[in-house]
């Protein structure tokens, strides 16, 4: 072999690459999920079998729920990414101001086959999480049962590990103040709602630790920097099974339907569906559910998760015995007001 | 115009010789001057462009309200006339009533709602329950009575006022808000409420914690520079690569070996828990402690080269002409070198200190949320609320503070270059 033929079955080499690179850019679809364990057990259930039915490659992200980023790209109309996972009040939010795609169902579903809550009109809902307490059971030798006993420094010692955001944070600190569950957002919708709330707060300020990131909770109790913390239950699961003695408080907790969503104008929108159409089929919800603990939105999912596995989800009829479904109507309208006063309290 | 005037009236002697050469002075001085303009236009225009317009269309928004107006055309011109007492008549009522149809299910109604909600928590469901229901079933009869009788708030003079308020082009609303004040529901300016207000507290921690990063920067900088100045070439080089090794590695990467070093279980902490120094672990990151070390570390390069290029051109001669004149060592120094030093101090100085100003990443990952500069709140409104008003109007106050500071500093330092050199 001479050295020209040598350079040019390089450069051939090169251009092959440079022709496959190219062409997978076109045929691939961008999907941003929640990252973490999370996203490690949708590629199990849903990435993989989309990508083994139609043969095309996904590039994944993470972000962590803020909505600047693609409401930025759907001004703009440079939408790059093709379908984003969204929390539901950010979800309603974006669908009232155009953000996101209105869906049309007959290309993912039958929607009697869903809960009602994950048939919505810019998302479809493929998952239950729920917000939930837990605990280091090696740092506390008593399990603590209730909001109250999160919030009572004297009995159970240590720092707290909370969520930056008023989202759940005020609707735990209301329980932990005595609320019942049902009357929480009743109660939170008054003035006098929130100051107590904040007020309630202000107690356990000093031994609060903030997370902003799913993949936190776990590690700052794992590390012992928190002994308690509120979390996504799915993330704790997965941190049980890495053997870490943690364990779950699923009293007042407040359980969410997550939905992906297709930003408007995302160019590859017969792919999206087809994605969509992957997060529907009950099979797959099924294994998603046996990789992280959360619970299926199809109907006939439910029935085929096996009984241990089915009563350490959300959708449990014990774990939803106490809890509460975020009420997004709520957070739509009171969001940015309570959001930015959570911020200047927290910055005081 | 003078000149025009010498050539009516010439002077007797050589008219024509003085006039002529100090026209074709005044020609090349023209000339020159266009060449000078020739040559820094590209970078002027580029200026303009991708400097200073975006920063004008970016502080634009601060004051900018376009969503009402745009969402409720008929509503706006109805209530131009208004007298902001009681409630509008029923013309008003009847165009809202349009607006609403008309608007059902857009984005800028959406926007428009989501605006007038940043002021009163209740009025985006009103607007966007409203328009849902005049879709639904559009009414007859007269459109006030039907419009109160869907909900009580359109009967009430605080709901049309916020509505009329927002109908402007231009608000105060957001530049209200980062100064902690508002107004209230007749439209006069009062304070924000117990414990909502922060952005007072947060700028005065801005300009603290810049102040005294940069009183760190001078007193750790300083002796480093006089060394770098007064040390052989050679290894005054190898200790100048160690200052600018820092510049040459990311700032997160940075920040995050700080977090490493100075966590409770990190290497200071098991270094001094070994010595048995101490024997709980001190508390270094995730405070202002962490904030302050790592800040220090990043702009002390921006510090010492200011100074160092000040000291280096300061000759070694003042200072042994002080001693051999009988003044001691300190004196000398204080009294010859250290005013010679001065200019870089300052420059340095004000580097870092605007520079500290406007930082955000060190804080938000080594701070608390007491830590959290205004930058931090920059980023808050224009990531997670997607509040650009309120985004552009901190931003808009900070430059107004650092162009105060800077005038004042001009004041003060400007001129000690000229000073000390008349000394």
């Amino acid at each position: 072999m001479s050295v020209s033929s040598r350079a040019f079955s390089a450069l051939a080499i090169a251009a092959g690459l440079v022709a496959a690179g190219t062409s997978q850019a076109q045929s691939s679809l961008t999907v941003i999920s929640f990252g973490g364990v999370n996203q490690q057990a949708q590629i199990k259930a849903f990435y993989e079998p989309f990508t083994k039915s139609t043969q095309i490659p996904l590039v994944k992200g993470e972000y962590n729920g803020e909505q600047a980023k693609v409401k930025a790209m759907v001004e703009a109309k440079q939408v790059s990414w093709d379908v984003v996972e969204v929390e539901s009040p950010e979800l309603a939010r974006g669908c009232e101001e155009g953000v996101y795609e209105k869906l049309d169902y007959s290309k993912i579903g039958n929607k009697k086959d869903f809960l009602p809550a994950a048939v919505t009109e810019c998302g479809f809902g493929f998952f239950v999480w729920s917000t939930v307490m837990a605990y280091n059971a090696d740092k506390l030798k008593t399990a603590p049962v209730t909001w109250a006993d999160f919030w009572d420094v004297k009995k159970f010692p240590g720092k707290r590990g909370m969520r930056k955001g008023a989202k759940y944070t005020l609707e735990f600190a209301l329980m932990a103040d005595g609320v019942a569950p049902n009357d929480v957002y009743k109660v939170l919708g008054t003035k006098a709602g929130v100051d107590r709330a904040f007020k309630k707060l202000d107690q356990l300020k000093a031994n609060i630790q903030w997370w902003e990131a799913g993949a936190q909770p776990p590690q700052l109790l794992a590390s012992g920097d928190v002994v308690m913390s509120t979390a996504f239950n799915g993330r704790i699961a997965g941190a049980q099974k890495e053997g870490k003695n943690l364990k779950i408080v699923w009293t007042g907790n407040i359980y969410d339907i997550e939905a992906y969503a297709i930003p408007k104008g995302a160019p590859k929108r017969d792919l999206s569906y087809k994605f969509l159409a992957a997060l529907a089929k009950p099979e797959n919800q099924k294994v998603f559910s046996g990789e992280i603990p959360y619970g299926p939105t199809h109907v006939k999912a439910m029935g085929q998760i096996e009984p241990t596995l089915a009563a350490t989800l959300p959708t449990a009829p014990a774990n939803m015995k106490t809890a509460i479904a975020t009420n997004t109507a709520f957070w739509v309208e009171h969001g940015e007001d309570l959001e930015q006063r959570f911020h200047a309290w927290a910055a005081k | 115009m003078s000149s025009i005037a010498m050539a009516d009236t010439p002077p007797p002697a050589l008219p024509v010789q003085t006039t002529s050469l100090k026209a074709q002075l005044r020609r090349a001085e023209r000339l020159k001057k266009l060449r000078y303009g020739a040559l820094i236009a590209p970078l002027a225009l580029f200026l303009i462009f991708t400097f200073l317009w975006p920063i004008i269309g970016l502080l634009n928004k601060a004051v900018d309200n376009p969503e009402v107006h745009t969402a409720l055309p008929a509503t706006t011109k109805a209530l131009a006339g208004w007298s902001q007492q009681g409630l509008p008549d029923e013309a008003a009522y009847a165009a809202l009533q349009a607006d609403l149809i008309q608007a059902k299910g857009s984005e800028e109604l959406a926007a428009a709602a989501k605006r007038l909600n940043m002021e009163r928590t209740g009025m985006r469901s009103l607007i966007m329950n409203s328009a849902r229901k005049l879709a639904a079933e559009p009414p007859t009869g007269p459109a006030k009575a039907a419009l109160i009788e869907m909900d009580a708030r359109w009967g009430e003079s605080d709901t049309w006022q916020l509505v009329a308020r927002n109908a402007r082009a231009h608000t105060d609303h957001y530049l209200l808000t980062a100064l902690d004040l508002r107004r209230d529901e007749a439209g006069h300016i009062v304070g924000a409420p117990e414990g909502e207000g922060v952005f007072l507290d947060v700028f005065g921690r801005t300009l603290w914690m810049s102040f005294v990063v940069t009183l760190c920067c001078c007193v750790l900088g300083f002796p480093v520079a006089y060394l770098l100045a007064r040390l052989p070439a050679r290894t005054s080089n190898l200790l100048m690569i160690c200052v600018l090794l820092p510049f040459w590695t990311s700032i997160l990467v940075r920040v995050a070996a700080w977090i490493v070093i100075l966590q409770d279980g990190g290497l200071v902490n098991q270094a001094l828990m070994a010595l048995g120094v101490i024997d709980q672990p001190l508390h270094l990151v995730f405070n202002r402690i962490g904030v302050y070390i790592s800040m220090v570390h990043i702009l002390l390069p921006f510090m010492i080269l200011p100074l160092y290029s000040v000291m280096k051109g300061i000759s070694p001669v003042y200072l042994r002409a002080a001693v051999s004149l009988g003044c001691p060592p300190f004196k000398s120094f204080w009294k010859v070198y250290f005013p010679m030093t001065v200019p870089g101090l300052a420059a340095g100085g004000i580097l870092v200190f605007i520079l500290s100003i406007g930082y955000y990443i060190t804080p938000a990952l080594l701070g608390g949320p007491k830590e959290q500069m205004v930058s931090y709140f920059v980023a808050f409104y224009t990531n997670e609320t997607i509040n650009w008003g309120m985004a552009a109007a901190l931003s808009a106050l900070l430059l107004v503070a650092i162009s105060v500071l800077y005038t004042v500093y001009n004041r003060l330092v400007g001129n000690t270059t000229f000073a000390a050199k008349s000394r």
